[in-house]
């Protein structure tokens, strides 16, 4: 009996919450600022002529700047986690698996880059790009044509940081113009492409590392 | 047409988040969380939003829903025991 009054009593207060919540929803003015209308204003000067790509990269460059750097600090965290366990040997999986493995991670790559490129102008960009990579990283593991990663050594170390190192560095040189990620126009694109090719190899790396750093020997 | 899908997406998206949460069995759980990753996507698109679209489905349901079915491998062998 008295369980069912707490329920009951949850139950109201939730319902009460959520009423309160699209009350206060419903209320909401207009916003004070129309960020759409200033975005297309300065398309033409952001270097790339897809809106999300010029916010990601070159207004709000900062937040991806910072959001790399989470990413990089998540890995760190993992391997600081996992120790120095020996890496899982790859299994030898259905030859029917391999093959379709080996005929995929071509085409992945080729999508990468197409994603990387169309960034500029159309729905796609570094993460997405990144994403594809790491995918086909995690499908070789898993048909058991690459082993799983032990402790970074100085090469795969310098390509999970080039990324983050390379935005850092771009951010510091345009330090010395004045402010901090703003672009001059005219390089703006160039600059663009160039950030983000580095992220694209960071991110691949970085997210097929969350599973490749994993697969490790069971330890009984 | 449109709103019909529109609505069954709603739907089934809802469907998909409720049984994820309120299956007792690991594996199903894994798999309708995936399902959801895809419909949520699909979800991405119809917003026109498809740059969201393309992370959720690469990132998302993908490297997400591998990651957990890698951990729900492990847990079970350690279960079963070597």
């Amino acid at each position: 009996m008295k369980r069912m009054m707490v329920v009951a009593l949850v139950v109201t207060l939730a319902l009460a919450f959520v009423f309160l919540l699209s009350g206060a929803m419903l209320e909401l003015g207009p916003a004070a600022i129309d960020l759409r209308a200033q975005v297309s204003a300065h398309l033409a000067e952001s270097g790339v002529s897809h809106p999300v790509t010029a916010v990601l990269l070159n207004y709000r460059g900062y937040d991806t700047l910072l959001e790399i750097a989470v990413l990089l600090l998540a890995l760190l965290a993992i391997l600081a986690v996992v120790g120095d366990a020996p890496a899982s040997p790859s299994r030898a999986t259905h030859p029917v698996l391999q093959t379709l493995g080996r005929l995929a991670t071509p085409l992945m790559v080729v999508v990468a880059v197409y994603l990387l490129w169309a960034g500029a102008f159309r729905p796609g960009g570094a993460f997405q790009a990144g994403a594809v990579l790491a995918a086909a990283a995690v499908l070789l593991h898993l048909v058991g044509l690459l082993p799983g990663w032990s402790t970074p050594r100085l090469r795969l170390r310098i390509g999970l940081a080039a990324g983050f190192a390379l935005f850092l560095a771009v951010a510091a040189a345009l330090l010395t113009q004045g402010s901090l990620l703003q672009y001059p126009p005219d390089a703006a694109g160039a600059l663009i492409l160039l950030i983000e090719s580095g992220l694209t190899v960071s991110l691949a790396l970085i997210l097929a590392g969350l599973f490749l750093f994993l697969a490790r020997e069971e330890r009984a | 047409m449109t709103l019909a899908f529109d609505l069954l997406l709603a739907l089934s998206l809802l469907w998909c988040g409720w049984r994820t949460l309120a299956t007792p069995r690991l594996d199903r759980a894994i798999v309708l969380f995936i399902t959801f990753g895809l419909l949520m996507t699909l979800t991405w698109a119809r917003l026109s939003a498809p740059d969201i679209g393309l992370a959720e489905a690469a990132i998302g349901a993908g490297l997400t829903g591998a990651l957990l079915l890698d951990a729900y491998g492990v847990l079970r062998r350690r279960r079963v025991g070597p």
